[in-house]
């Protein structure tokens, strides 16, 4: 579904990403893990094409996006969907709106055809009924929840997920981590999620990656990678390090 | 005694360092300028050829329509009205040293409608819809509402800058009309009410001086500060870093302000000039 080739990154001399390859089969949910700054963000823009590497390919079902202009860019970004990490909702706008935002803009639909397509949604994350609120009466898990509502209005195949429990209680991570897993097995879709809380990369993944100085050093199951003898990754995963300094 | 060409040479050594921090910073300054205006051109002409382009938004365009006219319309009346009363009286003093008090009618009008008319309403626009348009922008950046309108497919110059841009290029010109009107009662309340001036000796000579060629040039002219006040305002919004947060809007915002009044006045120049030797536009 999704093959990165041999990516580099540059910000000002600083690497980011150093010729990482990685190969996401359809139907998973690969959990990207690293330290802050390592990469991960920068490497959901660039598979969306909001950033382009300095070198490297990134396919989705077969088309090189690094190389593609803005048309046929958009009819493959159409294949996506993306929960931002402040979940990026358009805040003049209500829930409705931002629901529907996507199908309203790529199909002819009526209102009320679209009215329906944003209810179902709502409904997928549990919030029916918010249609005529706005981001501003929505707390930080509603606000992702309806995030995540947006993200599968135009049923994408792909969801990508940008730190999807930062800033929430333990319960609302909790609550999304399951929302995560229930849209995986209800919607059958790619996922990719971005993350440095191991219990929502355990949770949900039903494959994991640690990035490491731009590259990927350790990919597998969740039980692989339990067993995969590198330091940096088993620091990582059992969080040795926690109360140190 | 051995300290002295120790001496000479660390003021030299400061003197070329402080050279070469001059020439990096004023280049650093100059490149940056350049880069700046190369990536505005390029918003301006991404704009224009989105904006003939189909899908057209125009639920979107109503709504900037609205915002940038409806609701600027009393502050460009109230503004238009005191700049003809203040032009009439300054311009009284000043003919009346002449005694050719009697053409204050000519004097006011002229005034408004080639010059104070549509810089009075760019001004306005220019702190008023200029800066809300890139702290609008600005915010959407920062919270990454703009990258959501890429991964959704959606252009942010079509959706974002087009109803702003076209919006600003025709309401200036509407609002200038309105700015011209109530700039001349402005002139003709100042005339009848502080001078005791016949009021229709007034009317008469600026309904006399009132040219349809210089309405038309002052229209285009307002129009071209619409679409750079607009441009300005898009620009500076969508080029704050997404690490700025608030203070970066705000600092943008305020650039955005002063950068769209010395680009308007740049602009008078130029038009005035352009319009003069071009169609002889007097």
């Amino acid at each position: 579904m999704i093959w990165i080739e041999n990516l580099w990154k540059n910000f000002e001399n600083k690497e980011v990403l150093t010729g990482l390859e990685l190969y996401i089969p359809r139907g998973e949910t690969l959990v990207i893990m690293g330290r802050s700054g390592c990469g991960k963000s920068v490497l959901l823009k660039m598979i969306t094409g909001l950033m382009k590497p300095d070198q490297g390919q990134i396919w989705i079902d077969g088309e090189d996006i690094t190389t593609l202009t803005r048309k046929p860019l958009d009819r493959t970004r159409q294949k996506l969907g993306m929960l931002f990490q402040s979940a990026a909702l358009f805040d003049s706008m209500t829930v409705e709106e931002n629901v529907g935002f996507m199908v309203a803009q790529h199909t002819k639909l009526s209102k009320r055809e679209i009215d329906e397509i944003v209810a179902e949604k709502l409904h997928l994350v549990q919030l029916d009924g918010t249609q005529h609120l706005r981001p501003a009466e929505l707390s930080g898990g509603m606000r992702k929840r309806v995030g995540l509502a947006r993200a599968i209005a135009y049923n994408p195949e792909v969801i990508l997920y940008d730190e999807p429990t930062t800033g929430l209680d333990p319960i609302t991570a909790l609550e999304i981590n399951r929302l995560i897993r229930d849209l995986h097995q209800k919607l059958q879709v790619t996922s990719v999620v971005v993350t440095h809380d191991m219990d929502s990369a355990f949770s949900v993944g039903t494959r994991m990656a640690m990035i490491h100085q731009g590259q990927v050093i350790a990919h597998g199951t969740p039980d692989e990678i339990w067993k995969i003898d590198n330091p940096v990754l088993q620091q990582f995963i059992t969080n040795e390090n926690r109360y140190q300094n | 005694m051995h300290n002295q060409p120790s001496i000479r040479r660390q003021t030299l050594y400061d003197s070329r360092n402080f050279l070469i921090r001059f020439v990096d910073f004023a280049g650093g300054r100059a490149l940056n300028g350049i880069s700046g205006l190369g990536n505005a051109t390029m918003l301006v002409w991404e704009t224009w050829s989105l904006a003939f382009r189909p899908p057209f938004q125009l639920k979107l365009l109503v709504h900037q329509l609205f915002l940038i006219g409806v609701n600027s319309i009393s502050v460009v009346l109230i503004s238009g009205l005191f700049t003809g009363m203040v032009l009439a009286t300054q311009g009284y003093y000043q003919l009346i040293q002449l005694s050719a008090e009697g053409t204050l009618g000519k004097f006011v009008t002229v005034s408004v409608v080639k010059e104070l008319g549509p810089m009075v309403t760019a001004f306005v626009l220019a702190g008023r819809i200029g800066a809300s348009i890139t702290a609008e922008l600005g915010t959407m950046k920062v919270t990454e509402q703009i990258d959501a309108l890429e991964v959704m497919a959606t252009n942010p110059v079509k959706y974002l800058v087009v109803p702003r841009f076209l919006a600003c290029a025709i309401m200036l010109p509407i609002l200038t009309l309105f700015a011209i009107v109530f700039g001349i009662a402005g002139g003709y309340l100042s005339a009848i009410t502080l001078f005791d001036m016949n009021g229709l000796f007034f009317l008469k000579l600026a309904q006399a001086n009132l040219f349809i060629d210089s309405i038309i040039t002052s229209l285009v002219k307002a129009s071209a500060f619409g679409m750079a006040i607009a441009s300005i305002g898009c620009y500076k919004g969508f080029t704050i870093s997404s690490a700025g947060g608030a203070e970066g809007v705000g600092k943008s915002t305020t650039g955005s302000a002063v950068t769209s009044l010395v680009t308007i006045l740049a602009l008078d120049v130029l038009l005035n000039q352009m319009l003069h030797v071009v169609f002889g536009v007097q």
